[in-house]
């Protein structure tokens, strides 16, 4: 009995230096893609616009009729719940409201972030895995070619720009999802319904939801790439590379949201 | 003609006392080699000899532990900016794999070099990628993917993006490995005639014996880290140094303690099978 103490305590140390090494390593990596993007913006050496386009449209192709079917059966989802829920104060009025604030604010982002990091994210770690165990992160470096310019920076450029154009369509759908529930399913009347959304929503909670984006977008493109360059020896560490690159960059995106959302709402 | 001599001997490339770890083993026990204009060094040596991390060390992909490596004077781990683009200018690698960038046609391989190097027009670089597939055998290959390849074809398709530049110094990783004898070579030919036609100075790494035989001017053999011996292919198949002997003609390390590890393993094993069918008969 007294002997699983040592061996928990030896558990948990392992996982406080993992994640200690695993912040490092990300830090390290995005210090060295800011550092390139600088010497790209002080014309030192090209931005590679080509291939932040082509990743902007990969990450958005991938993820678009993904990203909006979820959001619009959360929305209706949200929608029904809160309804149950607020019929007991006799307040169903306040559906649009809750629908529009928890899904500007909160599910947009996070699941649209979650989406990405499954298809997207996955993918960038399989990709570089595979690049790098085939060497082809090795000739980039021999040609003189930094591999964080080439190919981290412009698939973060591209989240960046990808994740909060996907909330977006995220908002969108959720709230539409949340009307067609409460109008065909509750019979609130359309109108009053969707006027309650527009004046619950301000602009915070907009762009609050879409900077939470941002950050989100800068977690996935860097676990994706770290996962992937820090590929070792064969082809099975690939698929390693790319389970570990979703379970880490979705805690990771929760964990940022948390903090996010201290900062702009807890006032 | 003194003077002239010394130039013809100062080396192109120039390994002094190199060290390197990888993790708790040493690898590289202090490795000195040099390579000399228009010649073709093999580096040979079994697996574990420590042939990759040399390599690795020389191209920089690897940071030594102590030592230097002068590509024409210029310490390849201090370089910066523009000292160490010419050194990146100046050699090519084919590595053992190709080693191809997978999402890019072959012609879009090579172009994303020359892009890179010069500052030639994009009908001039398809030119020139023409030229350079055509001298590997690869013409027409231009629009294929790497995936498209075949083994023989994407390390063709390699040494076409390597020489891309005209490099003063090709490095080849394993240039047959992998390949059956007759692609192997065809490969081995097409490096001979790169090096007789364009006197392209040459580092092929190898544990193939009959590629080492066909190309080399000089072999080192790596053994245990270090440089064991080194010297012209007919000075070195003449040797009579144990370890270059055992590789050169194929001898097994400890042929015989394995054989008898082997048998008294297999010994177990039928004794336990033995004790196994009198227990599931009792």
């Amino acid at each position: 009995m007294n002997g699983a103490i040592p061996g928990a305590l030896a558990r948990g140390g392992g996982w406080a230096l993992d994640a200690l090494d695993l912040v490092g390593s990300l830090a390290r990596l995005g210090w060295s893609a800011l550092q390139s993007l600088g010497r790209s913006l002080a014309r030192l050496q090209p931005l590679r616009w080509r291939e932040i386009v082509r990743q902007m449209l990969e990450a958005g192709n991938r993820s678009l009729p993904l990203v909006g079917l979820i959001s619009a059966l959360i929305g209706m989802i949200l929608a029904l719940q809160s309804a149950y829920q607020l019929r007991q104060f006799g307040a169903t009025d306040l559906v649009a409201n809750l629908v529009a604030i928890s899904v500007t604010r909160e599910l947009a982002p996070l699941l649209a972030a979650i989406v990405v990091a499954g298809r997207v994210g996955s993918a960038i770690a399989a990709e570089l895995g595979t690049m790098r165990v085939n060497e082809e992160i090795d000739a980039l470096t021999v040609i003189g070619i930094d591999p964080v310019s080439f190919l981290v920076v412009p698939r973060i450029l591209g989240l960046l720009v990808t994740l909060p154009c996907l909330t977006a369509f995220a908002d969108a759908l959720g709230i539409l999802g949340g009307f067609l529930v409460a109008t065909f399913g509750l019979g609130m009347a359309p109108l009053p319904y969707l006027r309650a959304s527009l004046d619950a929503l301000v602009l915070e909670d907009i762009f609050g939801g879409l900077l939470k984006a941002a950050c989100f977008a800068l977690v996935l493109g860097l676990v994706g790439c770290q996962r992937g360059l820090s590929v070792r020896g064969g082809p099975e560490q690939v698929g390693r590379a790319t389970t570990s690159a979703v379970v880490t960059s979705i805690l990771l995106v929760i964990l940022v949201d948390l903090g996010v959302t201290a900062i702009l709402y807890v006032r | 003609m003194a003077q002239q001599l010394e130039e013809v001997d100062q080396p192109v490339l120039r390994i002094e006392k190199l060290e390197k770890s990888l993790g708790d083993r040493k690898v590289l026990h202090g490795v000195d080699l040099q390579v000399r204009e228009g010649e073709t060094l093999i580096v040979l040596g079994g697996s574990g000899a420590g042939k990759s991390t040399l390599l690795r060390c020389i191209l920089g992909l690897e940071q030594p532990d102590a030592g230097r490596v002068l590509m024409r004077g210029v310490d390849v781990h201090r370089a910066r900016g523009d000292e160490l683009r010419q050194v990146r200018e100046r050699i090519g690698v084919a590595f053992q794999g190709g080693a191809l960038f997978g999402s890019r046609t072959v012609a879009a391989n090579l172009d994303l070099v020359l892009r890179e190097f010069t500052s030639l027009p994009p009908s001039t670089r398809s030119i020139v990628i023409r030229i350079k597939l055509s001298l590997v055998g690869l013409g027409g290959a231009e629009s294929r993917y790497p995936s498209q390849l075949s083994g023989g074809m994407r390390k063709r398709a390699a040494l076409a993006r390597a020489l891309a530049l005209d490099p003063e110094l090709l490095f080849c990783d394993e240039p047959s490995a992998g390949l059956d004898p007759v692609t192997a070579a065809g490969i081995d030919r097409l490096l001979i005639r790169l090096k007789e036609v364009f006197g392209v100075t040459m580092v092929v790494v190898t544990h193939d014996l009959h590629s080492a035989f066909a190309l080399g001017d000089r072999l080192a053999l790596l053994h245990e880290g270090r440089v064991h011996a080194v010297g012209p292919v007919e000075e070195l198949r003449g040797s009579l140094d144990p370890v270059v002997r055992r590789f050169l003609d194929r001898e097994a390390d400890d042929n015989e303690e394995s054989l008898s590890q082997f048998a008294e393993l297999s010994g177990d094993t039928e004794a336990a099978l033995t004790a196994k069918v009198a227990r599931d008969d009792a």
